[in-house]
């Protein structure tokens, strides 16, 4: 439905965040996705978040593959530059984006096809670098734009439209993610708003990549029975794990965070994630004892959700390449270029 | 029957063969650099195996008083010091030519020679009795033949002396050692053999201030210079000495002296695909930023080589050519690239390449590249070549204009966004078809989605013909005007010239030395060495104005011929062409016979 503009009207009485921005200005042009797609549950879940922690437009870079999930980042503030590049190749471009500009905020959006088979490289060796980024996987377990194949998160013995089952194993991001150094990790159901907007708050304040796998149904293409990737199976499967609040940095609240019972992990920037509700003797950042735990719950076929894995200690691409704080893009030719007397006596090694 | 060369001065060539991995690549070196440091114009070719350790491998110096440099193929010398290729490095010498062996074990008969003299020198053995060390032993076998061939060709031994100082300053051991062994060698010359030979080295004053480098490291030096601050990577032969000497000068010159930060930003991708990426989202997002790679990862690049061209983001690619198709043979040199990079990427897609013929322009292209890329918006690729990139050469100074100011394109600042009330992506262009850009995290009004998928000028997603074609129209206007901005060819002329010849890049050398021969022999040819893609107009008016054009290019499809007949309007029967594609660097001899042949047969068939 490309041809409907939406409205600019923005009613007087909505609420505005630190910059004076409504809700509204972080929404970008309307979705072309089917009515009820999960990936536009995300999108809402984005926006929120995005208003919430009062980011500036311009500071946000929304970055995508090819897919539907990779539609989105049109879909969600408008003020921001967008680049919808090509099938799994964002994190490569993320990257090198990245590394040529640290003050902005990259939030990649992606999905099961686009970051587990033909971006899977680029996927893993992002997470290795720790490129600081939101990565959303949109996972579905089928490619909805050639109409319903399975995909590489598709469960062994899930349906396809037709009634085929899947024959191969999936790929689980989450665990895949744990096993190659990720810094923060976590699940979530598109249809679960109330627990994306804290992961997602919490994840653009992680120094490093923070991977979100959001199970997100396809209405048109994974939401008969049989599948295990539709709305009634994962609301049916699904368990929290860990409920967090997302408290910013510099805030009141946080002399009042209370101890018992609670986990705390205190990101780089001095806001704090509260972990609330976790099972006995989780601790979401002992990466062993966390993918252990995950392993259990999958043989009960439980889908586990919520802010699973965080590591704050670890350096992220520019603390690792000691890069200077002004981005590199920034920087004038002066201090690039080391000029025609330089030239000249290195020459002398030349010779 | 052996005869007497004539005495020949700071004319001839050499070959020395050697087992890969045992230190020869030092001592081979060695003597290229002290030629140079006599002021005599030499080059040196390493024809490597793919291969780490103990499969053969050459090298061939070629010095020439008349700055010939190009490969020889006529060797007045061997250096035959490995006994796995003894039979054919003996049968590639010139009739009374030398054979310079290690005879601490006898010579199988049959590899005698009639015509040719044997320098026997027992190298294994002076060196078993002077060194106890068993590394060492082999090590110095290496120092102590260039010690010979210090007597043999008259090479100057203070300047070896003082290079062997230089390589080892602050190891005394070290440089005492080379030192006896290099006297080793040199003595035992003068003692046995009548030195120096008939052909020998007399210092001259030909190199000036000229340096002797290789065009990766110039490659590099460029990028340095241009201000590239992001270089993403996949390891390749022979590219991989570009990056590797591109960190060390970031090492040297970007290292912030107050903050011990680093103002650069080296990324070894996880292949191919990746390290174009890198480039493409770092240029996108406003740095200066390349990849450096070799035919296979050309390869791999095409899918986002289109995304940049259709998006229009600039990159800059440097692609030193090796041999193909497939792995080919990495360690070995051609120009197989051209037609995959002039058109990488499926759909309707050109670029612009640039084409260095040594390190020199390897430096002042690289820049270009960059400029380019910026100005045009779009991919640049410069294809060096092994020859090119993995040899030394003897170059000229490198200079640099401290005037220069990088053309950053059309990019709208903050104070320019502000006064726009709405920007749109693929609008506003300029005399070159070029529209301006904005850059995440300047101004909110700059942003809009770059994507690859289809869209129309206003950079909004399309599926409406007109719309599209709108923006692919301008697209190869835009494509064409850049060829006014490439470097222009560079053509010389000679009075009553009857044929023109075409090349590029590397083959330059061997093109220059044959038009001197071919002129020798009564044949007058005009020469136009093209250097970039699109081509400049006066490329096409070269090409009718002689008849017959013979280009020559060193691959098996005669590509360069192809393009030129896709890309112009001359007749494909004018085009004539000499390949030569074996991977070794190309040779005059070759040209020449070439060219002289095709003209005997065309004279033929009108006489």
């Amino acid at each position: 439905m490309p041809s409907i503009v939406k409205p600019v009207a923005t009613h007087p009485s909505l609420q505005r965040n630190e910059l004076g921005l409504t809700i509204r200005d972080y929404e970008g042009s309307m979705s072309t996705l089917c009515a009820g797609c999960g990936h536009d549950s995300i999108t809402a879940a984005i926006v929120r978040a995005l208003w919430e922690v009062a980011m500036p437009p311009h500071m946000l870079a929304k970055m995508s593959g090819i897919g539907c999930s990779s539609k989105t980042p049109a879909y969600f503030v408008n003020g921001a530059h967008g680049f919808n590049s090509a099938h799994g190749r964002m994190p490569a471009i993320t990257t090198g984006a990245n590394a040529a500009n640290r003050d902005v905020t990259y939030i990649g959006v992606s999905g099961d096809g686009d970051s587990l088979s033909i971006g899977i490289g680029h996927m893993c060796h992002a997470i290795r670098r720790n490129v600081r980024m939101v990565y959303i996987i949109e996972n579905n377990g089928v490619y909805g734009l050639t109409k319903g194949q399975f995909s590489a998160s598709a469960d062994v013995g899930s349906k396809s439209k037709r009634g085929e089952p899947n024959q191969i194993p999936p790929i689980d991001p989450v665990l895949l993610a744990l096993s190659i150094g990720a810094t923060f990790v976590a699940r979530s159901f598109s249809g679960d708003k109330e627990q994306l907007v804290p992961i997602l708050k919490a994840a653009l304040a992680h120094r490093g990549l923070s991977l979100i796998d959001v199970i997100s149904p396809c209405v048109t293409f994974n939401d008969h029975s049989g599948s295990t990737k539709s709305y009634l199976h994962t609301r049916k499967h699904a368990t929290t794990a860990t409920e967090a609040d997302f408290v910013p940095p510099a805030s009141e609240i946080l002399a009042h965070i209370a101890q018992n019972g609670v986990t705390t992990v205190t990101m780089h920037d001095g806001s704090v994630v509260r972990f609330r509700s976790v099972p006995e003797s989780y601790d979401p950042s002992d990466r062993a004892r966390v993918t252990a735990y995950l392993l259990e719950r999958e043989k009960k076929r439980e889908i586990v959700t919520g802010l699973l894995f965080i590591d704050e200690s670890l350096p992220d691409l520019h603390e690792a390449n000691k890069t200077s704080d002004v981005p590199l893009a920034r920087l004038p030719f002066e201090k690039l270029c080391p000029g025609a007397a330089t030239l000249d006596k290195l020459q002398e090694d030349f010779r | 029957m052996q005869q007497q060369l004539r005495t020949r001065i700071n004319d001839f060539a050499f070959k020395l063969a050697n087992v890969n991995g045992t230190g020869s690549a030092s001592a081979n070196g060695l003597l290229m650099q002290a030629i140079f440091r006599m002021g005599i114009p030499v080059s040196g070719k390493n024809l490597f195996p793919s291969n780490i350790q103990g499969l053969p491998t050459w090298y061939e110096i070629r010095v020439n008083k008349d700055g010939h440099t190009a490969r020889s193929l006529d060797y007045d010398l061997m250096v035959a010091m490995n006994a796995q290729t003894y039979a054919r490095d003996i049968r590639e010498v010139r009739s009374s030519g030398y054979v310079l062996y290690d005879s601490s074990w006898p010579l199988d008969g049959s590899l005698y020679r009639e015509d040719v003299h044997f320098l026997p020198v027992p190298f294994a053995q002076m060196c078993n009795e002077n060194f106890a060390d068993s590394r060492q032993r082999i090590l110095m076998k290496n120092i102590a033949y260039a010690g010979t061939l210090v007597a043999a060709l008259d090479i100057d031994m203070p300047i070896v002396e003082a290079l062997l100082d230089e390589t080892f300053a602050g190891k005394a051991a070290l440089r005492d050692s080379n030192r006896q062994a290099l006297h080793i060698g040199y003595d035992y010359a003068r003692e046995h053999f009548h030195c120096p030979l008939p052909f020998h080295l007399e210092k001259m004053d030909a190199n000036g201030d000229k340096i002797l480098i290789d065009g990766n490291t110039a490659t590099a030096l460029g990028c340095l210079y241009a201000g590239a601050s992001i270089a993403a990577w996949y390891p390749i032969t022979p590219a991989t000495s570009v990056m590797d000497a591109f960190r060390q000068f970031c090492e040297r010159y970007r290292r912030d002296p107050e903050t011990g930060r680093n103002n650069y930003c080296i990324l070894q991708a996880e292949d191919e695909l990746a390290a174009i990426g890198m480039v493409i989202g770092a240029c996108w997002n406003g740095a200066r930023a390349f990849t450096s790679t070799s035919g296979p990862g050309i390869s791999l690049m095409n899918e986002l080589l289109g995304l940049a061209y259709y998006s229009e983001i600039p990159a800059v690619v440097i692609d030193v050519q090796r041999v193909g198709p497939s792995t080919g043979m990495p360690t070995r040199t051609q120009q197989a690239d051209l037609l995959e990079c002039a058109y990488a990427s499926h759909g309707d897609t050109k670029h612009i390449l640039l084409f260095p013929s040594d390190p020199a322009e390897c430096f002042e292209f690289a820049v270009k590249s960059f400029d380019l890329a910026e100005r045009f918006q779009t991919p640049v690729i410069m294809l060096s070549d092994l020859d090119i990139g993995m040899n030394d050469w003897v170059a000229p100074r490198l200079r640099w204009d401290d005037s220069y100011r990088p053309d950053r394109g059309r990019v709208l600042s903050e104070e320019d966004l502000k006064s726009v009330a709405k920007f749109h992506r693929y609008t506003d262009e300029d005399q070159f078809y070029v529209p301006s850009r904005t850059l995440p995290g300047v101004h909110q009004s700059g942003a809009y989605v770059t994507r690859g998928s289809g869209h129309n000028k206003f950079g909004g997603y399309t599926e409406t013909p007109s719309e599209y074609q709108e923006v692919v129209d301008r697209l190869a206007r835009k494509q064409k005007a850049a060829g006014s901005l490439v470097p222009h060819p560079k053509v010389q002329t000679r009075s009553g010239a009857q044929i023109g010849i075409v090349a590029i890049g590397g083959c330059n050398p061997a093109v220059q030395e044959a038009v001197d021969l071919l002129a020798a022999d009564g044949v007058q040819a005009d020469y136009m060495r093209i250097c970039g893609f699109p081509f400049h107009e006066s490329v096409e008016r070269f090409l009718y104005d002689h008849d017959p054009c013979f280009i020559v290019e060193q691959n098996r499809d005669a590509q360069l011929r192809s393009l030129l007949t896709l890309e112009t309007c001359v007749p494909k029967n004018r085009l004539r062409s000499v390949l030569v594609y074996g991977g070794f660097p190309l040779s005059a001899r070759l040209v020449v016979e070439e060219i002289t042949k095709q003209l005997e047969v065309t004279h033929a068939v009108h006489r």
